[in-house]
């Protein structure tokens, strides 16, 4: 009985483990599949799901087309910077939440939360209209700056969570030991922090990766616009055909770097991800 | 802000015996609000500053394209919206597609958070997996479901012809119900592995003696999963309720992408990023703006009262 029990527990996890992993990747394998399908098939409707004779022409066309390179390369500049700034706010934020007897830390930490649960489509009227009196409009800071808004909530609940678990006593003793407290702290505090200032980097990033509202209101040419507004405009000269295979294809270019990142940190985005949940 | 530069002064103020304690906790005090301060300022001038342009703006007939005709109209633009048949129409479109997302997410997620809570074996493939949807653009997960289920290069139709109301030529973005069903999709696909992780991490919280005792007393699979272990959770469960649903009441990328509102597709997001930058209408767009703001804050207090109530309830009953 108990043994036929752990048998079925058993084929149950199996089961389970093999429909998360077709839900999650099956739409991956789609795109990717798609994006080494030619105009022709696509122009002749190819519902099969892989292609018929498969081609790298996407591929050559995606990267060969200026307005996406530049898409990419502000996508890229505007996540990191506003990844960095925010951070370093959070991580400033953060240390005094976690360390510091201060009067208003919990109306710090309730800002955070509502800004969370902010509507961004609220703001993109009063930003559109402000961002075009300051000269923002269509420009990186023009982004950089609500983006820094709306991570810094995520990056300072992940960083206080971290920074409480730290045995801070350790800076006091390794002074004790005869360290200067500049090296306590890089020798003793920067390697207990760091792997938590990087989880909320890498939420941060992908905040801003992803990032659509805001990313099409507050730009309006290749010089600011980001890779998912771009992609919203790559309609092409047919509205009633899309170029499935080039949209496929950006999709899988900015696709890349995420799985990239998510295979080589799962673990601490996960740690990241949940820091603030379980204690509610 | 007043508060911030108060407490110094009336730490001052207190006589104390202690005068070196005091002195210690004022510095500590300062310096915990000089470190909180710039992320303070950066959270507020992008949100607080704007929110309160827009209810002033609210007030006004304004439009971008003819900027000098601005006239104080009071709360004309309120009356204006809330008596269109559209903003009703797309309130009613979102508050679906948030219940709907967020249940079957609730189920599905917490179905993953089992088997991820059980699993010996491929942890790491299991959650690098997992969090593929999570990291990826949700334009993206648009673009690859509105292809899937594209009349004619999508797989949808060809894989589920043999389902009686699918067949090879169903254009699924030509009618209401199913370009909601596509959107749904898509929000619920890409969404789902967020919800698991934050049940996961609940179900890792609650004890497993409890379950063995449970089962002992001889308590089935579905009594011990609805007297143990999701009364054990309800922290987690909450805080994945409450921001998925207020995340899905924002729902844009999708709509945008798939339907671009046809079909009565449209969300309050949607609409409301219509008026202000299709229509350049910025004082109807501003009182659009504040609606939402409220709608998602009395959301919001729903949620956490939902939960609350139930929690004494749960205690009542113990």
């Amino acid at each position: 009985m108990a043994a036929a029990n752990a048998t079925r527990d058993k084929v149950g996890t199996w089961v389970g483990f093999v429909l998360i992993l077709v839900w999650c990747l099956l739409p991956v394998a789609w795109i990717l599949s798609l994006s080494f399908k030619g105009t022709d098939e696509t122009a002749a409707g190819s519902p099969q799901f892989l292609p018929k004779d498969a081609t790298l022409q996407n591929y050559r066309d995606i990267l060969d087309n200026p307005d996406f390179l530049d898409a990419l390369r502000n996508s890229f500049g505007i996540a990191a910077i506003s990844t960095l700034l925010s951070v370093i706010f959070a991580t400033l934020a953060a240390y005094a939440i976690a360390r510091l007897e201060f009067r208003g830390k919990r109306a710090v930490l309730s800002l955070a939360l509502a800004i969370a649960m902010f509507p961004v489509v609220s703001l993109v009227g009063p930003l559109f209209d402000m961002w075009r009196t300051f000269g923002l409009f269509n420009t990186w800071p023009g982004l950089i700056i609500p983006y820094m808004s709306f991570t810094l909530p995520l990056a300072i609940w992940t960083l206080s969570a971290f920074f409480r678990e730290i045995p801070w006593e350790m800076e006091q003793a390794a002074q004790v030991d005869g360290a200067t407290s500049w090296q306590a702290f890089r020798k003793v505090i920067v390697p207990l922090a760091a792997p938590g200032v990087f989880t909320a980097a890498i939420l941060t990033f992908f905040f801003a990766w992803n990032e659509f509202v805001l990313a099409i209101s507050l730009t309006s040419t290749t010089s600011s616009r980001t890779v998912p507004a771009q992609m919203s405009y790559f309609v092409g000269p047919d509205p009633f055909n899309p170029p499935y295979g080039q949209l496929a294809t950006a999709s899988v270019v900015v696709t890349v770097p995420i799985i990239i990142i998510v295979l080589l940190f799962q673990r601490k985005i996960v740690a990241g991800l949940t820091s603030g949940a379980v204690k509610g | 802000m007043s508060t911030v530069a108060k407490p110094p002064m009336a730490a001052g103020t207190k006589p104390s015996a202690k005068v070196v304690v005091t002195d210690r906790a004022r510095a500590e005090n300062r310096l915990g609000l000089r470190l909180v301060l710039p992320a303070v300022v950066v959270m507020l001038v992008v949100t607080a500053w704007p929110m309160l342009r827009a209810l002033y703006l609210s007030m006004y007939r304004y439009r971008l394209t003819t900027p000098d005709d601005r006239e104080f109209v009071g709360f004309s633009n309120y009356a204006t919206v809330l008596t269109d048949s559209l903003f009703w129409r797309d309130t009613w479109n979102t508050l679906l597609i948030m219940v709907v997302t967020v249940a079957v997410e609730l189920v599905i997620g917490f179905a993953f958070a089992m088997v991820m809570h059980r699993i010996v074996f491929a942890r790491g493939a299991m959650r690098t997996s997992i969090l593929i949807p999570y990291g990826i653009i949700t334009v993206v997960s648009a673009f690859a479901w509105q292809f899937a289920f594209s009349l004619n290069n999508g797989f949808v139709n060809a894989w589920f012809a043999w389902l009686p109301w699918i067949s090879s030529d169903t254009n699924w973005f030509g009618s209401h119900w199913p370009a909601m069903f596509a959107i749904m999709v898509s929000e619920i696909w890409k969404t789902t592995p967020f919800m698991a992780l934050l049940l996961l991490a609940g179900l890792s919280q609650v004890s497993e003696d409890m379950i063995e005792a449970a089962k002992v007393d001889g308590a089935t699979w579905w009594q011990r999963l609805r007297k143990v272990i999701l009364p054990n959770m309800r922290a987690a469960i909450m805080v994945a309720v409450l921001f998925r649903a207020l995340d899905a009441f924002r729902i844009f990328d999708n709509i945008f992408v798939m339907t671009r509102g046809a079909q009565d597709t449209e969300s309050s997001s949607f609409l409301t990023y219509r008026q202000v930058i299709e229509q350049m209408q910025l004082g109807l767009g501003s009182a659009l703006s504040v609606l939402l703001f409220l709608t998602v804050l009395l959301l919001a207090w729903l949620i956490v009262r939902l939960f609350r109530v139930d929690l004494a309830q749960a205690r009542g009953e113990g």
